[in-house]
């Protein structure tokens, strides 16, 4: 089975369609969507519309930070992310902020445990970006006796942790369109880095591939329509700093 | 683990005789049960030592090698065929391939000549250049993990210890541990550092010096201080120990064994040319001494390693782009001002980019032209001549940061002669004359450059001829046309 795993969407309905067909196109059967669907971009409404589709396909859901922002934005609006959900929260149905507030904060899925922040506490939507917060998620996980696989988002990077010869977690930047092999006798925890908006200084989306009968794990790296994607913000009522930001991919 | 009986069947595999029976593995003869899934090629099947007191690294070396065994090509490796599951019996069924390793030579006690050492050390970079070059670093070479054919070719085994530039390493400690076999291994893996191409040079260069002078350049260390040495220590020069090799000889060694890998050979590509053409090495006093260096210096040196900091690659192949071997084809007669010009030109642009890169100039001529009766035409007379030529024509260049070599070949097919030598030194780019012009360079027809360029292992980079002096009759249009980037 191999899986496409998808996170930090952010309401970018051009990198989103992208990293779908280059995922069809590397035999995906099936996909994971791992929180964030919205907030940030300009196409919030056709992005929930893909993923209810997707979720009725037998796609995987959670729920991120700003899906729940979204739902229920903060009354003040004290940072860009706060106006954007307000701003988020006006484009979206009723129905499609139900879909939304009904997402679960995990899953589990044979080997694997999806989730947008850290396993520890979901709900805290702690970073992880480092090995003491991928310790403390990966031991979180190991509750569930079948769990290999913790992956998840939130940070915008792509980074795998694993535990080699030494006690503790070690840290490790993949190189894209390489498959990483992931043995299952030891614990995996990879941040599948964000579609529709990276942030890394490359502005291509990324996305990652999990094959469970090899045992390997590949990040990739994909083009799509930037131009188009920030062409879209400009004409909405969110901060032009938006549009610039997904060319520069910062 | 128990020896596994001969005759035992295992996932399909009919296991023979027991090979081999180290400390870390049993390595057994192998074949398919089933005769016609035999791959055409013998096999053996290793089998980690796995028990209770065995350690947990035989486990994970077993992952290593597995995972690296999977993705290696070349014919410097043994092919893989399969492998055991580590839940049910780890073993890893690979290429038996028919050779001596270096440790049965060396068991032999006989006394090589500098020819052969440096033939054996050329075998040995040429098979670590193609690990590199795949973005692998084995950091296991020892006398008894390099095979050496009847061809003569080098073939490494055991990447227990091998590193993966794309691969999470699975041998790397927070702790920075030193991982490796205590007589090879480099000073940086000592320090915890893995992932250094250089750390492979290093270890060849121990082996050099053992096949040299039947000595260890430094000993069997037992203790951690006692491997720290290396970070600070020269050997005894080799030529102490056994006065009668060449200079040349105790140069590479040397350089390869400096305990700063930047002053190693930066490619095990450089490596292997050295060795391949010892005429053309520059000796230093590295290569002239024959005595130890002294307290003072090394002193100095064993305060500087107290807070020694290396610097490794993140990507080997990367790192073996930047030191390219560089070969630019010269015709030596027929030929135009303004192609030797450009040729130049194009060199020196390529050569420029990248302060580590090696130039070998090379012209390939009839061998009718060397005759062995007649003294004027005679083989070294031509030669001399062709190669002064090639010497005057560098000299506008500035190559002090370059290792620069002139050589001529005979052959009547040029573009055979250059493909081949392109091969067989590893060259990263060849530079040549694209020759679209035909008539005034004989030499280089029409079909060579296209048959160059079809059949290199390499970058091919076709030079137009153009002297700067044939512009200044044009208008600006043309070369700003020339100029739109894309």
């Amino acid at each position: 089975m191999k899986w496409a795993l998808l996170s930090d969407i952010h309401a970018n309905l051009q990198a989103l369609d992208a990293c779908m067909a280059h995922a069809r196109s590397q035999g995906a059967q099936r996909f994971a969507l791992l929180g964030d669907l919205v907030g940030y971009g300009a196409d919030p409404g056709a992005v929930v519309d893909r993923a209810m589709a997707l979720a009725e396909q037998g796609a995987l859901l959670v729920k991120g930070n700003h899906d729940d922002m979204a739902v229920s934005p903060p009354e003040s609006n004290r940072t860009v992310g706060d106006s954007s959900a307000a701003w988020t929260h006006e484009q979206l149905s009723a129905t499609q902020r139900g879909f939304l507030q009904a997402l679960p904060m995990t899953r589990q899925e044979g080997a694997m445990l999806l989730v947008h922040a850290s396993a520890d506490a979901p709900g805290r939507w702690r970073y992880v970006y480092d090995q003491q917060i991928a310790t403390l998620s990966l031991d979180a996980a190991s509750e569930f006796p079948e769990v290999r696989y913790v992956f998840g988002g939130h940070v915008h990077f792509q980074t795998l942790y694993y535990r080699g010869a030494s006690a503790g977690l070690m840290k490790f930047a993949p190189t894209p369109g390489v498959p990483v092999p992931v043995p299952r006798h030891r614990l995996w925890l990879a941040t599948v880095g964000s579609v529709g908006q990276p942030r890394d200084g490359n502005p291509l989306a990324m996305y990652a591939m999990m094959d469970i009968a090899k045992s390997q794990l590949t990040f990739h790296r994909v083009a799509y329509d930037q131009a188009a994607a920030a062409a879209a913000i400009l004409r909405t009522d969110l901060p032009a700093f938006f549009a610039d930001r997904l060319e520069l991919g910062r | 683990m128990k020896l596994l009986e001969s005759g035992t069947l295992l996932d399909g595999f009919l296991v023979e005789d027991c090979l081999h029976s180290g400390g870390m593995a049993h390595i057994y003869r192998v074949h398919y049960a089933e005769g016609a899934r035999n791959p055409g090629f013998p096999m053996v099947m290793k089998i980690p030592r796995m028990t209770a007191g065995d350690g947990a690294e035989n486990i994970v070396s077993f992952e290593v090698e597995h995972q690296i065994m999977q993705v290696v090509t070349g014919a410097h490796v043994p092919r893989f065929v399969a492998a055991g599951d580590l839940a049910n019996i780890p073993y890893l069924v690979m290429e038996y391939v028919v050779g001596q390793t270096l440790q049965q030579r060396l068991d032999q006690g006989e006394r090589l000549d500098a020819s052969e050492v440096a033939r054996l050390g050329a075998a040995m970079a040429r098979a670590a250049h193609s690990l590199h070059k795949q973005d692998i670093v084995h950091l296991d070479l020892k006398p008894a993990n390099v095979l050496i054919t009847p061809e003569g070719k080098a073939v490494l085994l055991d990447f227990g210890l091998s590193y993966h530039a794309h691969y999470p390493d699975l041998l790397a400690e927070e702790l920075r541990k030193a991982v490796g076999s205590p007589v090879w291994i480099a000073p940086e893996q000592v320090v915890g550092v893995r992932g250094d191409p250089r750390s492979d040079i290093f270890a060849i260069g121990v082996m050099l010096y053992e096949l040299a002078t039947g000595e260890l350049p430094f000993g069997n260390p037992q203790t951690a201080a006692g491997l720290r040495q290396r970070l600070w220590m020269d050997p005894a020069p080799p030529r102490k120990l056994r006065p009668d090799l060449p200079e040349w000889l105790q140069e590479v060694v040397l350089r390869c064994l400096e305990p700063e890998a930047a002053r190693r050979y930066s490619s095990a590509a450089h490596l292997a040319f050295d060795l391949s053409h010892p005429e053309h090495i520059t000796i230093t006093e590295r290569g002239r001494k024959t005595r130890g260096t002294g307290f003072r210096v090394h002193f100095k040196r064993w305060l500087k390693a107290a807070g020694m900091h290396y610097q490794p690659s993140p990507l080997v192949s990367q790192q073996l782009d930047d030191v390219p071997i560089l070969m630019v084809a010269l015709p030596h007669k027929d030929v135009t001002d303004a192609t030797l010009y450009s040729l130049r030109q194009a060199v020196g642009r390529s050569l420029g980019l990248r302060p580590g890169a090696r130039l070998a100039c090379v012209t390939v001529i009839s061998p009718s032209q060397t005759s062995a009766s007649s003294n004027e035409q005679s083989e070294t007379s031509v030669h001399r001549r062709y190669l002064n030529q090639m010497r005057q024509w560098t000299q506008p260049l500035d190559l002090s940061t370059h290792q620069t070599s002139y050589h001529v070949l005979e052959s009547s097919d040029v573009a055979q002669a250059l493909v081949r030598y392109a091969e067989g030194n590893q060259v990263s780019v060849i530079v040549m004359g694209a020759a679209t012009h035909g008539l005034q360079m004989q030499r280089f027809v029409a079909t060579v450059p296209i048959k160059v360029a079809m059949e290199a292992p390499c970058t091919v980079i076709l030079v137009k001829q153009s002297l700067p002096f044939e512009r200044l009759g044009h208008t600006g249009v043309e070369s700003v046309k020339d100029d739109v980037p894309f």
